[in-house]
């Protein structure tokens, strides 16, 4: 690859390497916090009270109608509004992702609920835990087991959506490429190797998913 | 299918009017349940006295399954009354959480919890529910695998086991909760015939034991040597309630007795 300066990147590494670790962190505790609001959003459609299931499916099908960016970019330039004081790129970036992630995962953490058979439910209650311990130590580990694999690909795709957060201007990965590559002029190599980052990071995932899935199917 | 000869004695020593001085563990009384148009139950009224095996049989989709699972609460229905132990279950005041925990229950398919070891199948309940000691509910578990002939399977998951041990751990693990009745679903129902009989034989020792049971189950042979009494439902409704013996002897509705003579020749 004749158009990559590796020198050139590799004096910016450590701009870049800081970019990255700042993306994973926003995919790692975006992935923690989507993945508890989103089970959260499923049991309650499931099994709480109509009113709150309602409430949860408009919560979850409004999100899923609105673009990632948008979500972004009104929760930076909204949330000063409301709370009358700026609350940072990171943080905002990071709730705006969780709130808007839950939504998906909700939906496959609840298809994994339902794939649980109903009568392991009813065996749960009918020993006599509560039907939040029920779904605590029955229902949800099983569906969760069933549902990792669907959860780690939208979790790949997540990674690949933390790069939207260069609209509120916080430097992950993908915007500290972008700066780099604006300040040495060397615009296509540097954006050949973040696609080139990005793929290799997200193949890997895939493929580690697919031999996770090989590995539950033979179990 | 065998069973052991023992069971005769066992039922001689209680008597018919020993059994009616008992205390009611489990009263449905004038029990009805719809879904939607459908009567899945009519006025079903039954009691299962302390110490009591009774039987339920009767074509499938006679209601006998439902019956059951109102029993504890699994299933609602719209009129009528059910007592355990003096505790109304259809009362909307009742803690059904804890009125579970006291009954135990035993389903077709075992329902054991895949994702957990048979040991943890049995101890999940008294810890979290009774708040046991692990120690403690191990302990327990322990001892009732020993009893059901599964100590050394205490590791396994549910998978690693034949369908006739995984129910002999679901019934084990109905134990640990020290419930002062059992409620058996077609515990047999799913069994290949070979593995029938160390169930059968598992529940027979606890009614020896003075288990106080209810039993929905096609196996007459059970029903003729270890049940105290049999009900038999069709359609929905309670069509006979006798002692065995009688029953077997001298049904006394047609239904019943065309009932009889078909499962039996199958047996």
């Amino acid at each position: 690859m004749g158009g990559i300066d590796l020198d050139l990147i590799a004096a910016t590494a450590p701009f870049l390497w800081d970019g990255l670790c700042t993306s994973f962190q926003l995919l790692l505790l975006a992935m923690a916090g989507g993945i508890s609001l989103g089970a959260i959003l499923a049991v309650v459609r499931i099994a709480g009270p109509k009113p709150l299931a309602a409430l949860a499916a408009t919560y979850v099908n409004g999100l899923r109608s609105i673009p990632l960016i948008m979500v972004i970019l009104w929760f930076y330039l909204l949330m000063p509004l409301a709370t009358g004081r700026p609350i940072g790129a990171f943080t905002s970036a990071l709730v705006a992702f969780t709130i808007f992630e839950a939504a998906y995962y909700s939906e496959i953490i609840r298809a994994g609920i339902q794939s649980v058979s109903k009568q392991q439910l009813a065996a749960a209650t009918a020993s006599g835990l509560s039907q939040l311990q029920a779904y605590r130590f029955v229902v949800l580990p099983q569906a969760f087991r069933k549902m990792t694999p669907i959860l780690l690909s939208q979790s790949i795709a997540l990674f690949q959506d933390t790069s939207l957060v260069y609209v509120v201007g916080l430097r992950d990965f993908m915007t500290a490429v972008s700066v780099t590559a604006n300040r040495e002029g060397h615009l296509v190599a540097f954006y050949l190797f973040a696609a080139l980052v990005y793929f290799v990071l997200c193949c890997t995932g895939a493929q580690s998913v697919q031999l996770l899935k090989k590995s539950m199917v033979s179990q | 299918m065998t069973i052991p000869l023992r069971l005769d004695s066992r039922k001689a020593a209680r008597s018919e009017p020993d059994l009616v001085q008992r205390p009611v563990a489990i009263a449905i009384d004038h029990v009805s349940k719809k879904y939607g148009d459908l009567d899945v139950l009519k006025d079903c009224s039954m009691t299962v006295r302390r110490a009591e095996v009774v039987v339920v049989c009767g074509p499938s989709g006679s209601g006998k399954s439902t019956l059951l699972k109102c029993v504890n609460g699994l299933e609602g229905f719209q009129a009528g009354a059910i007592t355990v132990a003096g505790t109304s279950v259809g009362d909307r005041r009742t803690d059904l959480t804890k009125l579970r925990s006291q009954i135990g229950m035993v389903f077709q398919h075992f329902e054991l919890y895949p994702h957990l070891t048979v040991l943890q199948n049995i101890t999940l309940a008294p810890i979290r529910v009774l708040g046991r000691a692990k120690s403690e509910a191990i302990d327990k578990a322990m001892s009732l695998l020993r009893r059901v002939g599964l100590a050394d399977k205490a590791g396994c998951y549910p998978g690693q086991l034949s369908g006739g041990q995984q129910q002999r751990a679901a019934i084990a693990r109905a134990l640990a909760m020290d419930p002062i009745a059992m409620l058996f679903d077609e515990p047999t129902s799913a069994l290949d015939p070979e593995t029938i009989s160390e169930v059968l034989d598992v529940m027979t020792e606890l009614a020896r034991d003075g288990m106080t049971m209810m039993v929905v189950t096609h196996e007459m042979g059970f029903a003729r040597h270890v049940a105290d009494r049999v009900v038999f439902m069709d359609g929905g409704c309670i069509l006979e309630e006798a002692p065995a013996e009688a029953f077997f002897a001298q049904p006394s509705t047609e239904r019943a007795r065309s009932f009889l003579s078909k499962i039996l020749r199958q047996q």
